[in-house]
């Protein structure tokens, strides 16, 4: 579980765009051979001498024997930082740091999973599906975007899952509207055993209460602002509930990104609730 | 070569890069007396060349650190700095009483800039004599083999006041600077980029403002071991801190960027001495003050440097 993350610098070996999203390939030894699916990079973005001091997390969504080992990541330019990555051709190099964070869980015993993305969040999912489908497990996808062109990775997903759903908010593609109004129809229809769920906040707190209704398990990724990504800057905390019951703030990069949903406060990220360790005022201080 | 406070996590997140044990010392996140679940998020924006932080001191208080965190640094064999930090005099001097028998304390930083909760919340450091109150009482509380460092904050009208009345309240070193308070808007949704609103600001922004703080106090204060810090991220900017006056020096935000920098600086800075004909760090401490060509002058009362 536990792979070490070791710092490489990689070289890029090819960049495309996938309708809304850029995708990096980059030839990173060491990081591809110990990921597994749901770990993440953290990826230093300006060049040696940059101002921008903070690494960037990006999911890792395919990992290549090709050069080595290579990671590809997908995603879309929100900032300077992400404007750089995109800007990248072949043969430049990239700092990466990987892999990190905890993988998804995989069941020990063939089942039926239903995994669900939002946006480029179903990124990360292929190669879960493809360890899922080693295990001998049944795949089902749901997909959905706020618009056609912003839904990533639709065929690949109908070429891997039995069957794959389509939302857009616009009615673009598939079915007109969100995942979770699709997502209780493919659980009952699937049997599903088990749901797995990359995408927006807003998206898994969704899907964690359709999977609550159904009483069966959730597994999230979360995506948080970080700047570090190996868990010493403590700047991407949300609170989850604990074995013991009690909430802790804790850290998305090295605790997460993947959770029970059942344990995520989706509905207090970004704040400290009162009744978690530590909080000003609350029962433990 | 020391991890600045709050920025290398437990210890054991960097031990997966490169072995702690070879850092000059492992400075903690503040340690505060009951579990601290910090501030909410956002709690980091960044900015040009720098970083805004409010993470608000999250850990696990002083008993889960010294039964978890503590050991797995002590077994391993790194010299640990323990940071407390507090809210009254009363809760440093538990802090400091209480860490007094743990094994593998190498020596107690104490983190001045919290604020004081008998003095309207101002923070301790702003003012010399609530600081020497601290310092003082901390110093009666450590053992007398266990050196206590007082880290400053740069947000004040005079540093080297500050600075006096530390030593004066029984300081043996100081550390500075602690990050200056700072702030950021964001202009799209028109909020305040940190949930804290304002927040720490650190990296290569605030190396200049760092260097003439530990400039100034040097100057003032010769024989004060300083441990120098604010943006170091290089072997190069690390003796900036050596020749204004620095004996060691400390690395920060560096860390979020370069898991391995507190390896490759010091390998960096080695090669500079050397390159300059150093045999030893203490050699270039505070060099930038002599003129070219003045008698080499006694440095007896320097520490050793971690180097």
């Amino acid at each position: 579980m536990a792979a070490s993350p070791v710092q490489v610098t990689g070289t890029v070996l090819t960049t495309r765009r996938v309708d809304a999203y850029h995708a990096l390939t980059v030839v990173a030894p060491g990081v591809a051979d110990r990921t597994r699916p749901g770990h993440f990079v953290g990826v230093a973005v300006g060049g040696p001498s940059t101002s921008m001091l903070t690494r960037r997390a990006f999911a890792i969504h395919d990992v290549k024997p090709d050069y080595g080992g290579t990671v590809e990541l997908v995603f879309t330019v929100r900032g300077p930082g992400t404007a750089w990555l995109a800007d990248l051709r072949a043969r430049d190099t990239l700092d990466l740091v990987g892999p990190l964070g905890r993988p998804f869980p995989l069941p020990r015993d063939p089942c039926t999973c239903v995994l669900v993305g939002g946006e480029y969040g179903s990124a990360s999912l292929f190669a879960l599906g493809d360890a899922l489908q080693q295990r001998g497990c049944r795949i089902d996808f749901v997909l959905g975007a706020p618009s056609a062109d912003r839904l990533f990775g639709a065929l690949r997903a109908r070429r891997m899952g039995e069957t794959t759903t389509l939302t857009t908010e616009d009615g673009s593609i598939g079915m007109r509207g969100k995942v979770t109004d699709v997502l209780p129809g493919v659980i009952a229809d699937t049997r599903a055993d088990v749901v797995y769920a990359c995408g927006p906040m807003a998206m898994l707190q969704g899907v964690t209460a359709v999977a609550v209704e159904f009483d069966i398990p959730v597994q999230v990724a979360v995506e948080e602002a970080m700047a570090c990504g190996i868990g010493v800057c403590m700047t991407c905390v949300l609170p989850v509930i604990g074995d013991d019951g009690v909430t802790r703030m804790v850290r998305a990069c090295t605790d997460g990104p993947v959770f029970r949903g059942e344990r995520v406060r989706f509905e207090d990220v970004g704040t400290i609730p009162f009744d978690a360790l530590g909080a000003p005022g609350g029962r433990h201080a | 070569m020391l991890t600045a406070s709050g920025c290398g996590g437990t210890g054991r997140e960097l031990a997966q890069f490169f072995d702690v044990t070879r850092l000059g010392a492992f400075v903690t996140r503040s340690i505060t007396m009951a579990p601290r679940a910090g501030r909410p998020t956002p709690r980091m924006a960044e900015t040009p060349s720098g970083l805004l932080n409010a993470v608000g001191l999250q850990g696990p208080g002083v008993e889960a650190f010294l039964t978890q965190e503590l050991p797995w640094l002590a077994e391993r064999g790194a010299r640990t700095v323990v940071s407390i930090g507090g809210g009254t005099v009363a809760e440093y001097t538990a802090l400091a009483r209480r860490l007094a028998d743990a094994p593998g304390v190498t020596a107690v930083e104490v983190n001045l800039s919290c604020p004081n909760v008998e003095d309207r919340g101002r923070v301790f450091a702003r003012d010399g004599s609530s600081a020497a109150e601290v310092v003082a009482s901390v110093r009666a509380a450590t053992r007398y083999d266990v050196p206590v460092i007082a880290k400053l904050a740069p947000d004040v009208a005079d540093i080297v006041a500050v600075a006096r009345s530390c030593v004066d309240g029984g300081a043996d070193a100081l550390a500075m600077i602690n990050t200056p308070v700072g702030m950021s808007v964001d202009v799209d949704t028109m909020r305040p980029s940190l949930a804290a609103g304002t927040g720490g600001l650190s990296g290569p922004a605030i190396r200049p403002l760092a260097v003439r703080c530990v400039w100034q106090v040097h100057a003032a204060l010769p024989g004060v071991p300083i441990i120098g810090m604010g943006g170091v991220t290089s072997g190069r900017d690390a003796l900036e801190f050596v020749l204004a006056g620095a004996c060691a020096v400390a690395v920060g935000s560096a860390l979020f960027h370069d898991p391995y920098a507190c390896p490759r600086i010091q390998r960096e800075l080695e090669e500079l001495l050397t390159e300059r004909g150093f045999d030893r760090l203490a050699d270039a401490v505070g060099l930038a003050h002599h003129p070219p060509g003045s008698g080499p002058r006694g440095r007896t009362d320097l520490e050793e440097s971690s180097l």
